[in-house]
């Protein structure tokens, strides 16, 4: 098995356009973190209008490098499952349109063990994309911004966590985040499995996230306690739940605590649920296909 | 002789007898007025509807004649505006008209009112209403209207620094405009529990309990920059 993943690895990252991603997240990334160094203020006034009539903002002290990385991983997770997309919905469908596929199977290693491999190949991309947004997002603007505590502008409410109680949020939000882009994963996964050209499955995946997401968004009587709660991208913004931390009886925030774990964790199961689901049709449907490319 | 007793008894207990609201302020504003500067450690509790800030460890400068800083050295808060009254020094500057409001209660006890307007029409301070424990020369309660920031409310408990007329906790109170930002703009995580938004235009409060004081050490400029 290990074999196997490794030659699968090796096949991901041997291509240039596996790269591409890494290169558009850094160019997001900078890009954004430029903007803030310069024109940060602004941002912060907009976030906090409502506020500085009432209080004396500290806006050099809230805008670092916490801030930023929650800035951009507020923006970029929106864009990051299109990346994922990418490398997932050729793993399958590239083979086919090369060719390589039956000589695949053809291989003395069942169905069912090749594209777990496959799909794990998938994930090992996902977190090494993650890590890598990680280290630009945050420890660069930690390096850039500084550190200090962090404000957080909610829809209702403005959150602060001190300093000393962010890093184990944004580990455990990464860790969630992992959960999530894998779920795009898995769909891209199995939607491979149906065609014999990567640009079907890459498409499709992508618009099925983006119909997806502006769905969750959305805000319909009815269709809020039935349809929404299952629709898996609701799910994919459960890692900010992290940030949002629990209040004792006269408003103070709890430090170390988080306002509603057993939704992330149900949120969590829900997501695993679809990675389950996916990539079983996925088998299923591979191990009954007709391979002939 | 029976009657002229009597009458002592009651001119004696009668308010007309007690000071007049003016001597009475500058008996307080000279006892605060003895506090050139000060610097104490506390913690500040924030109460608004719509801000979720943990405790925080605070150092408030102040300076004669008008200079307050609130600092929070391990991290950031936010102070509210018109917070510079916690300090009463700063509060009793200027040149008022003084009214005599009568009796009322505050921190459990009966105090003088005293209602102070500012001579001077351009005045950012409207009206300032004062709750004035009179025996121990000490301000319990002060509301103040400004022409900037509304009213608010400073509300002081005396405990070891009472001497030096320096409160143990304050409370500062005041008005909250509403605050909402478009989900749009927040992609908030709705973990799909009912939520009770805050109330618009309430009130929120700072307290601040001290637990020291370094009075009249000297406190440098570049504090306050």
């Amino acid at each position: 098995m290990w074999t196997l993943l490794r030659i699968e690895l090796f096949k991901i990252f041997r291509r240039p356009r596996t790269y591409i991603p890494f290169g558009a997240i850094a160019a997001m990334i900078l890009i954004i973190q430029l903007g803030l160094k310069f024109d940060g203020r602004s941002y912060l006034e907009l976030m906090m209008s409502s506020l500085s009539d009432s209080f004396f903002i500290p806006y050099n002290m809230i805008m670092n490098g916490y801030l930023v990385a929650f800035v951009i991983l507020n923006t970029l997770l929106i864009q990051v499952p299109l990346l994922v997309a990418l490398v997932a919905g050729d793993i399958i469908a590239g083979e086919a349109n090369m060719g390589t596929l039956r000589l695949l199977v053809i291989r003395p290693v069942s169905r069912t063990r090749l594209l777990l491999v496959k799909f794990f190949a998938s994930v090992v991309y996902t977190v090494a994309l993650l890590v890598w947004m990680a280290v630009l997002s945050l420890f660069l603007s930690m390096l850039l911004f500084g550190t200090n505590d962090m404000m957080i502008a909610r829809n209702t409410v403005m959150e602060q966590i001190r300093s000393s109680d962010v890093l184990w949020r944004y580990i455990a939000a990464f860790g969630y985040a992992t959960v999530a882009l894998s779920t795009v994963a898995a769909l891209a996964f199995l939607l491979s499995v149906f065609a014999d050209n990567s640009i079907g499955p890459i498409v499709s995946t992508i618009s099925i996230v983006i119909v997806l997401t502006i769905l969750s968004e959305m805000r319909i009587p009815l269709y809020d306690n039935t349809v929404k709660p299952w629709l898996f991208t609701s799910h994919m913004l459960a890692w900010k739940g992290f940030f949002y931390s629990q209040s004792d009886g006269q408003g103070a925030a709890i430090p170390g605590s988080v306002e509603n774990l057993p939704a992330i964790l149900r949120s969590l199961g829900i997501l695993l649920l679809y990675i389950f689901g996916f990539v079983t049709a996925a088998i299923v449907s591979f191990k009954k296909k007709d391979i002939l490319s | 002789m029976k009657y002229l007793l009597l009458f002592f008894l009651v001119v004696a207990k009668s308010p007309a007898w007690a000071q007049s609201p003016d001597a009475l302020l500058q008996k307080v504003r000279a006892r605060l007025d003895q506090i050139n500067d000060y610097q104490a450690t506390g913690t500040m509790k924030t109460n608004v509807p719509f801000l979720k800030v943990p405790e925080a460890q605070v150092t408030v400068y102040f300076k004669r004649p008008d200079r307050l800083k609130i600092r929070n050295d391990k991290g950031i808060s936010l102070v509210p505006r018109g917070a510079v009254t916690i300090s009463l020094n700063n509060l009793l500057r200027g040149d008022y008209t003084v009214l005599d409001a009568g009796k009322d209660t505050a921190g459990g006890q009966t105090v003088k009112v005293v209602k102070l307007l500012p001579k001077d029409d351009n005045a950012d301070l409207v009206l300032s209403t004062l709750y004035i424990d009179e025996p121990r020369l000490l301000i319990l309660k002060a509301r103040t209207t400004t022409r900037e920031n509304g009213t608010y409310e400073v509300e002081m408990s005396y405990g070891k620094y009472i001497a030096n007329a320096l409160p143990d906790r304050v409370v500062f109170s005041f008005n909250t405009k509403n605050y909402k930002l478009p989900k749009g703009i927040t992609f908030d995580y709705d973990d799909g529990s009912a939520k009770n938004p805050p109330a618009g235009g309430a009130k929120g409060s700072v307290e601040i309990r001290y637990s020291s004081y370094i009075i009249n050490k000297g406190v440098p400029d570049s504090v306050f920059q």
